[in-house]
C-alpha cells in the first residue's frame, strides 16, 4: 500500500521558495501525489461529457479539440451563478494570512499548496480573459493565459485540496478555498478529467446506491454479518429492517461503515442502540450512501445522488430522517440538501420517539444527527451506560473539517464521549473545533495511488494526535467522520503507530447495557474489557452535565 | 499581443512587481509636477480630475457591487467557527456561528470593525517537542500571530480618520463632531499645529505592511505589482500630506477656497497652492480612480461574503437557491427493475410483486 513512502518518518519539509516566479515554475506530477485518472466507464454511467480512457501520467490527455472554449464558457457560466466565486476572484489582498494554514502546505512546503496560491492558479486565467487589467498588463497584473499545462496545474493542485475550509476561518474577507477547489473541479469535469477515486464511487452510488456498488442482497447481508457479531458478544438477535414502507425513521449512513473496518463496529453500534431503544426505523438499500462523492465532483453530480434520500423517505412514508456519523454528509445535509432536493413537506419536525425532544434545528429539513440525537438520549437519561467498558481507551477526539467549518458540531459528540467513557483529553486547541486539521484525505483523496500526499497532508493532524499521545497516553483517536475511519489507520500507523480509530458510536454500544445481554468480556472488536469482573452497576454513569468550559 | 508585462520580463526583473509599483508612483508625482509647474495646468489637476475621480470612484464601486450582486448566492454556505444552534441545553456560539440575522450583524460588525478573522491568526513552526511528551520527534507548534492583525486594523482606523478629519475642509464650520475628534487625534499636544497620531500611525503601519511584503518568503512570493502599488501610493500621499501640515505649511486659507469652491460646483483656483498639495490632491485622485477597479474593492466586497454574511439556519429554515434546476436521478421504479430478483430472494420488500 504504502509503497512509494519513505523509511524516514520525520517530516523533512523544505520550506523555501523556488527562485523562479510560480507562473514560471511548472507543475511537475510527484509519484504518490496524485491518483489515476478516471476512466471512460464511470463518466458514461453518469452521463458526463468527454469519457474517454486517459492516464494522469500521459503527456496527452486527449482533450477534446475545443477544450479551451469549453473552459472559458464554464467559468463565465459559474461566474454568473455563484457570488461567492466572483467574489473570491476580485477581492483577495494576497496578505498572506491564509498561506500557512493548510495542512497541505504544511506537510509539503509546495508554495501552490498555499491557499492563496491555490486560488491564484484560477484566479490569473480569471484576470486574463475577463478583467481588462488581465487583457492589458498580462503578467503584471497577475494574469496568464489557459494552457494545458495551467489545466494539468490546476488538475494537480484541485485534487491537492480537500476542501476543508481551515483556510477560510482565518480569511478576512471569508474567501473559501473549497468553494474555489469546487468551481475548478466542476470545469475539470467538463472535459471528462476527474480521478478514477471519485469518479467510480460516483458511478457506483448512481446505480447502486452507494459509492461502494453493493448490490442491495449485499448490503443487507453485509449488515446481517454484523448482526452474527453482535450476537456472539452479547447474546442478542437484531433483526432490524430494510426497504420498509411505515417506518417512523429513515437511518442512512455512509456505506463505507457497512463495509470496512474500523467503520464496522460504529455500524454495529447504531444497531445496537436503536435495537435497545426499540426504535421504529428502517435502512434503505436504495439510499444506502449517506456520504456524496458527487459533491467533490460538481453541484450537478451532489444533488444527483443526494435526491435519493428525500425520494426514498417519501416513499417510505417515514416521518424523518436519522443521520449516521460522517464529515461531507453532514456538510451536504446542513448546506445543500434542502435546497437541492427540498422542501421536504412529506415529512414531519423531527421529534425524539425517547425523550419526545422537538429537533427545533433541523424542523425544515427533517434530518438529524445521531450525535444530536444520542447526546438528547443521555441528556434524558434513556440509556444505562458503564463507562468503564471502555477504560482501555484513553481517547481524544478529532473535529472532522465539514462538521466543524460546516456546520458546527462541537459539543454533542464531546458530551456522547465523556458520557461513555472515562479517559478523554483533547488536543492543542490551535487543532480543534474550527482550527481543526484535516485527515488528509478528504474530498475524494482517500485513494492508495497518492499514499504521499495523504501522509503529508496528514502530518498536522498526526502530530497533534502524537503530543497527546506522548502526554496522556493516546491510544485511540475518535470521530464522527466514515473517512477519518477510512483514512486515519494508515495516518496513524505511519506517525503514531500504537493509536487506532473508532467512531463515537463504537464506543457508546461498548458501554450500552442492553436489556438481556450475556456477561460482556470483550469489547465491540473482540479485545477485553478491563472491568469485565467487577460489579458493573457501580460503575453506571449518571449524565455528564458539563459542556467543555473553555466557551 | 505583446503586453507591458511581457516586455519587463524581458528586461529579466525578478522584483518586477515592487519595481514597478514604483515607477508608477514616480511617474504620477512627475506628471503632475510638469503639469502644474511647467504647463500651468492648475484648472486639470485642481478641479478637473477630483471631480472625475470622485465620478469614477462613486460609480465604479457602484458597479463593482452591482455586478456581484447580480450572481446570486446559491447555496447557504456559512463558514462556522462556532458551536451551532442545537439542544436546548447546549449553549450555541451566537456570533461565531450565527442563526439568525442578529447574529449575523454582530458577526460582520466584529468583522469589519475588529477584523476578527485576521485575529485568529497562527503561525507554525516545526520545533523540537519537549522530550517527555514527543519522544525526541519534530512537534509542529502554533503560536499566535497578532502582527498582520494590528498593523491592518490601525491602518485602516487612521486612513477612515484622517479621511474624516478632511471633511473639515468641505464645509465653512467645522462641526463639533469633527473638532472632537481632531481633539482626540491629537490628544498628546506636541508641536505646532498638534501633531496628529493617526499621521504616524499610518506611516508606520503602511511602511510595516510594505516591508512584511517584501521580507516574509510566502507572501513575497505570491505579490504582485497590484499589492506594492497602493501600498505605495498611499504612503506617497500620507507622506505630502505630512509635509504639508508640519513642514512645508500650506495656507489652510487657500485650499479652502479650492475646495468649498469644488463642493458648491463654483470652482475657484487660488494663487499660492503650492506643488506639494498638487501631488497630494493629484495622488488622492488616483487612488479614488484606482479604487474601483483593484482589490481594494475588498471594503465593499466583504459585506458581501457568503462565508460570513449568511447565517448557519439551512437546516431550520429552506434556502432557496434561484437557479435550482432539476437533474436526472437514478429513480427507484429503475433501481428496483435491475434488482428485483435479487431483493425478493434477500427478502427486501419491492414494490412489484
Amino acid at each position: 500500500m504504502a509503497e512509494v513512502m519513505k523509511e524516514d518518518k520525520t517530516l523533512k519539509v523544505d520550506y523555501r521558495f523556488p527562485k523562479t516566479g510560480w507562473m514560471d515554475t511548472p507543475v511537475e506530477f510527484k509519484q504518490g501525489m496524485f491518483c489515476h485518472g478516471s476512466k471512460a466507464k464511470d463518466i458514461e454511467a453518469v452521463g458526463f461529457p468527454n469519457p474517454r480512457e486517459w492516464s494522469s501520467k500521459d503527456k496527452d490527455w486527449k482533450l477534446p479539440p475545443d477544450w479551451k472554449e469549453i473552459v472559458l464558457n464554464g467559468m463565465k457560466e459559474r461566474l454568473d451563478k455563484y457570488r461567492s466565486f466572483k467574489l473570491f476572484m476580485d477581492i483577495c489582498v494576497r496578505c498572506g494570512a491564509c498561506a500557512d494554514k493548510c495542512h497541505f502546505y504544511i506537510g509539503t512546503g509546495d508554495p501552490k499548496n498555499m491557499p492563496v496560491l491555490r486560488a491564484e492558479l484560477l484566479r490569473s486565467v480569471y484576470r486574463k480573459y475577463f478583467t481588462l487589467s488581465g487583457k492589458l498588463f498580462g503578467k503584471l497584473a497577475g494574469a496568464r493565459e489557459l494552457t494545458e499545462d495551467v489545466l494539468k496545474e490546476w488538475w494537480y493542485y484541485f485534487y491537492q485540496c480537500t476542501e476543508c475550509r481551515r483556510c477560510s476561518v482565518f480569511c478576512p474577507y471569508g474567501i473559501d478555498t473549497a468553494e474555489i477547489t469546487m468551481i475548478g473541479r466542476e470545469l475539470l469535469n467538463l472535459l471528462g478529467l476527474n480521478t478514477n477515486w471519485i469518479a467510480g464511487p460516483v458511478a457506483n452510488c448512481y446505480k447502486r446506491g452507494n459509492h461502494l456498488g453493493l448490490e442491495p442482497h449485499t448490503y443487507k447481508s453485509q449488515i446481517e454479518f454484523l448482526l452474527d457479531e453482535i450476537d456472539t458478544l452479547t447474546g442478542i438477535k437484531i433483526e432490524p429492517t430494510f426497504n420498509r414502507k411505515g417506518a417512523e425513521i429513515l437511518f442512512v449512513t455512509p456505506s463505507g461503515d457497512v463495509f470496512a473496518e474500523p467503520g464496522t463496529y460504529t455500524a454495529m453500534g447504531y444497531l445496537m442502540l436503536f435495537h435497545e431503544l426499540g426504535l421504529d426505523y428502517t435502512w434503505s438499500t436504495y439510499a444506502s450512501e449517506g456520504g456524496n462523492f458527487g459533491f467533490f465532483t460538481s453541484n450537478e453530480m451532489g444533488k444527483r445522488l443526494n435526491a435519493k434520500i428525500y425520494a426514498e423517505a417519501k416513499r417510505l412514508g417515514v416521518k424523518w430522517i436519522l443521520g449516521g456519523e460522517c464529515g461531507h454528509m453532514w456538510r451536504v445535509i446542513n448546506q445543500y440538501m434542502d435546497t437541492w432536493n427540498g422542501p421536504a413537506d412529506f415529512l414531519k419536525e423531527p421529534v425524539s420517539p425517547i425523550t419526545g425532544t422537538k429537533f427545533e434545528n433541523a424542523k425544515s429539513t427533517k434530518f438529524v444527527h445521531i450525535a444530536e440525537f444520542t447526546a438528547d438520549l443521555i441528556r434524558h437519561n434513556k440509556l444505562k451506560l458503564d463507562p468503564s467498558r471502555n477504560d482501555n481507551l484513553k481517547l481524544t477526539f478529532h473535529d472532522s473539517c465539514n462538521t466543524s467549518r460546516g456546520m458546527g458540531i462541537f459539543e454533542e459528540p464531546r458530551y456522547v464521549i465523556k458520557n461513555v467513557c472515562n479517559y478523554f483529553y483533547e488536543m492543542p486547541e490551535d487543532t480543534t473545533r474550527e482550527n481543526t486539521f484535516c485527515c488528509g484525505s478528504g474530498s475524494g483523496l482517500n485513494a492508495t495511488e497518492n499514499m504521499e500526499i495523504r501522509m503529508q497532508g496528514g502530518f498536522p493532524r498526526a502530530n497533534a494526535v502524537k503530543y497527546t499521545q506522548g502526554k496522556y497516553g493516546v491510544n485511540m483517536l475518535a470521530n464522527i467522520c466514515a473517512i477519518d475511519r477510512a483514512a486515519f489507520p494508515a495516518l496513524m500507523d505511519y506517525w503514531v503507530p500504537g493509536v487506532g480509530v473508532t467512531g463515537v458510536h463504537e464506543l457508546v454500544a461498548n458501554a450500552l447495557i442492553m436489556k438481556g445481554e450475556k456477561e460482556r468480556t470483550t469489547n465491540l472488536r473482540g479485545e477485553p474489557i478491563k472491568s469485565a469482573t467487577e460489579d458493573t452497576d457501580k460503575n453506571i454513569k449518571q449524565p455528564q452535565m458539563d459542556t467543555d468550559k473553555r466557551r | 499581443m505583446v503586453s507591458l508585462g511581457f516586455c519587463f520580463d524581458l528586461f529579466g526583473l525578478k522584483k518586477m512587481g515592487i519595481l514597478f509599483s514604483l515607477f508608477t508612483v514616480i511617474s504620477l508625482i512627475l506628471i503632475v509636477y510638469s503639469g502644474v509647474k511647467l504647463a500651468n495646468l492648475h484648472l486639470l489637476f485642481g478641479v478637473l480630475i477630483p471631480y472625475m475621480a470622485l465620478i469614477t470612484f462613486i460609480i465604479g464601486i457602484i458597479y463593482r457591487v452591482v455586478k456581484w450582486g447580480l450572481s446570486p448566492v446559491p447555496f447557504c454556505i456559512p463558514t462556522t467557527c462556532g458551536q451551532q444552534e442545537s439542544l436546548p441545553w447546549i449553549k450555541q456560539d451566537k456570533l461565531e456561528n450565527p442563526s439568525n440575522t442578529l447574529g449575523v450583524i454582530g458577526r460582520m460588525a466584529l468583522e469589519v470593525l475588529f477584523f476578527r478573522s485576521l485575529f485568529r491568526n497562527l503561525k507554525f513552526e516545526v520545533g523540537a517537542a519537549n522530550p517527555a511528551e514527543m519522544k525526541n520527534e519534530s512537534r509542529v507548534i502554533y503560536s499566535s500571530d497578532k502582527w498582520l492583525w494590528l498593523s491592518g486594523l490601525v491602518f485602516h482606523w487612521s486612513f477612515l480618520i484622517i479621511l474624516l478629519r478632511h471633511l473639515r475642509f468641505f464645509t465653512e464650520q467645522v462641526p463639533s463632531l469633527m473638532r472632537l475628534l481632531e481633539g482626540l487625534d491629537s490628544w498628546f499636544q506636541i508641536g505646532l499645529p498638534h501633531f496628529y497620531a493617526t499621521d504616524l500611525v499610518i506611516l508606520l503601519s503602511v511602511t510595516y505592511l510594505f516591508i512584511r511584503r517584501v521580507i516574509i518568503p510566502q507572501v513575497r512570493y505570491i505579490s504582485l505589482a497590484a499589492d506594492y502599488f497602493p501600498l505605495l501610493l498611499i504612503l506617497g500621499i500620507a507622506v505630502t500630506g505630512i509635509l504639508m501640515r508640519y513642514f512645508s505649511r500650506v495656507d489652510i486659507v487657500d485650499v479652502k477656497i479650492l475646495t468649498i469652491g469644488l463642493v458648491s460646483f463654483r470652482p475657484v483656483i487660488p494663487e499660492g497652492l503650492g506643488i506639494i498639495f498638487y501631488i497630494h490632491l493629484f495622488l488622492v485622485c488616483t487612488l479614488f480612480i484606482y479604487f474601483p477597479f483593484s482589490k481594494l474593492v475588498h471594503m465593499a466586497g466583504v459585506f458581501m461574503s457568503p462565508t460570513r454574511n449568511l447565517a448557519n439556519n439551512s437546516r431550520i429554515q429552506r434556502y432557496v437557491n434561484p437557479w435550482n434546476y432539476d437533474v436526472k436521478v437514478h429513480k427507484y421504479s429503475e433501481y428496483e427493475e435491475e434488482f428485483r430478483e435479487k431483493m425478493k430472494k434477500a427478502g427486501i420488500p419491492v414494490e412489484k410483486g
